[in-house]
């Protein structure tokens, strides 16, 4: 790919990365994840935090990534068990930044979660990527999920990949 | 209106039950209001929030709205977020420095100290208004412990050490994790909702009977990333802990460390890097403490409760958690992290990560905690005329030391939840027989 990349590249990497986390399908989406990915959900308080220095609701490194996905495949990941239903809309998507093979590309989402007896709600933000260009499309570097309710709330936990 | 008794408390017949309407009658939350959480010590904040004059910050506490300040001589205060004139909010903002608190509705404004200073057209008033009368309303009672703060509505009860009783050498070990004694919350709240009954995360924030059920996915991980979770006969745990009553409701689970401690047990996942900073934090421990304290504070871990809503979990990391109901069937929860004051780059690091890979709802193991309680609750609330009791006499048959995976510390806060509630000493007397 050049490194000239076009905002309907970037768009099709979310979307293609959002039919694949509402379909459950998490060793698909593993597969679009740089080899040193991070996996970031700042808190509600400070959305441009540093993981470093602040308390996140979520920060993974590869290695929890992996660990969160295999927990995440399992019956006894209770949280998520039966998975919820999710179904994720994505909009307003612009590159930000664009640098030798590195893209830094911003979208909007509503994610929409169920559960049985009416249980779930509506995950608003704005995603933040930072994306290795590769041969074949992109690998996921930093992918930040900035939430914009003023705390979690009745939406209880993010204990799916939002 | 529920008639029946709310525990049966009987160790001499080894029976202690639990009548399940205390976690489904909204009658009941009108009167733990009034019989508990306004006659409790209740946790407020942390020095380490507000250190500079006029910096505030705003939360619910006991259910009222307060502002957490320190006033224009370097005091803390609590006032009830409250304007005297008709009763607006007079602080919007969840964190700041102000010299004044500022009322939009009318335009009345207060200093940081809480004096009124300023109301639009005044003159209109009679002689008998007196500014100095209409300041912010302060809480009765505002104490504080190793810099935890506590407030407290009823002007009756004893000062705040006296109601921490034992629980207080259990903030010792936590503080004393910081070399110069001062401990500081660290940026970055978790607060989210529980639709489940309180006291039910009272009870799982301690219970470590739940945790190779509810958390097998969480002890995979930690298998996987090389810590020993073999649990030898006779425990449930991998290693020993046991369950303890520290007076007036208090009560902690105290155990041997398995999971990792930033001060000061490293284990594989907080990478090699680290490795020298953790053992140098040991060092410093022995070095100030002496060998004995220093592998009490940094080889033991500790779920502190302290009655009614506060919890301290030092363990993986430290976080305090505080919980207030909503309703009968919801709960908010807050919880931050602490860490000592002057922490390295690269221990803050660790403490942070090893916080997320358990606690928070989007840790790997808290959600499955919340959706444990909010499935008691549903499995509970509309089946109390069939199944009214619940049972809870692990470990009371046993003479001598209890479990962290016993009941002993459950039936503690029940037993202190029970004598507020009725006002009878029954349930001191088979405490004591216990």
């Amino acid at each position: 790919m050049s490194t000239n990349v076009t905002r309907a590249e970037v768009e099709d990497f979310f979307y293609l990365e959002a039919a694949l986390l509402d379909d459950w399908d998490l060793d698909g989406w593993m597969n679009l994840l740089a080899e040193d990915a991070r996996y970031l959900v700042p808190p509600n308080d400070v959305p441009d935090g540093d993981p470093d220095t602040t308390l996140f609701t979520i920060a993974d490194d590869i290695d929890r990534i992996r660990g969160r996905v295999k927990r995440l495949k399992s019956p006894d990941a209770h949280a998520e068990y039966p998975p919820s239903r999710t179904r994720r809309l994505i909009t307003n998507v612009r590159i930000l930044e664009q640098d030798e093979n590195i893209v830094v590309a911003t979208a909007n989402f509503s994610v929409h979660r169920f559960r049985r007896g009416g249980k779930g709600g509506a995950y608003v933000g704005k995603y933040v990527y930072r994306l290795n260009v590769v041969s074949d499309g992109f690998r996921l570097l930093e992918r930040r999920v900035i939430l914009d309710a003023e705390e979690l709330g009745a939406l209880g936990a993010v204990s799916f990949i939002l | 209106m529920n008639t029946s008794p709310y525990i049966i408390d009987n160790p001499a017949q080894n029976d202690f039950r639990l009548n399940r309407q205390t976690l489904v009658d909204p009658d009941i939350l009108t009167l733990e209001k009034a019989r508990i959480f306004d006659r409790c010590w209740i946790y407020a904040g942390h020095e380490s929030e507000v250190t500079k004059a006029g910096d505030f910050v705003t939360r619910n506490v006991a259910g009222r709205p307060v502002i957490l300040a320190r006033d224009s001589s370097g005091g803390l205060r609590l006032f009830l977020n409250t304007c005297r004139h008709r009763g607006a909010q007079v602080c919007r903002e969840r964190a700041g420095n102000t010299k004044r608190f500022f009322c939009f509705y009318h335009g009345w404004s207060y200093d940081n100290d809480g004096k009124l200073v300023a109301v639009p057209g005044d003159d209109a008033y009679p002689e008998s208004f007196d500014r100095s009368e209409l300041g912010l309303t302060e809480v009765p009672r505002f104490e504080e412990y190793r810099g935890f703060w506590f407030a407290c509505f009823d002007s009756t009860v004893p000062d705040l050490e006296t109601y921490l009783a034992d629980a207080k050498d259990y903030i010792d070990l936590v503080v004393e994790q910081s070399p110069d004694g001062r401990m500081e919350i660290i940026s970055g709240v978790q607060e989210y909702d529980i639709a489940a009954n309180w006291k039910l995360l009272v009870e799982n924030s301690f219970d470590d009977y739940h945790l190779h059920s509810t958390h097998s996915t969480w002890l995979e991980y930690m298998k996987d990333a090389g810590v020993d979770t073999k649990v030898p006969k006779g425990l449930l745990l991998p290693k020993r802990g046991i369950g303890k009553d520290l007076g007036n409701g208090n009560a902690v689970i105290d155990n041997v460390n398995f999971r990792g401690r930033p001060v000061a047990s490293w284990i594989a996942i907080y990478g090699e890097e680290a490795k020298p900073a953790v053992e140098a934090a040991k060092a410093e421990l022995v070095e100030r403490l002496g060998e004995e304290r220093a592998e009490r504070v940094a080889e033991t871990n500790r779920n502190l409760f302290i009655f009614p809503n506060l919890m301290i979990n030092d363990g993986s990391s430290v976080t305090i958690r505080t919980f207030w109901p909503n309703a009968s069937n919801e709960m908010q929860v807050t919880a931050w992290a602490l860490g000592p004051v002057g922490e390295s780059p690269i221990m803050r690091k660790v403490r942070l990560d090893s916080f997320l890979t358990f606690y928070g709802p989007g840790g790997l193991a808290t959600p499955d905690d919340v959706e444990a309680l909010e499935q008691v609750q549903n499995g509970l609330t509309s089946t109390v005329k069939e199944v009214p009791w619940s049972v809870m006499t692990r470990g009371i048959a046993k003479d001598g030391e209890q479990l962290n995976s016993d009941e002993l510390h459950l039936r503690t806060f029940w037993r202190r939840w029970n004598a507020l509630m009725t006002g009878d000493n029954v349930s001191a007397k088979a405490e004591a027989a216990e």
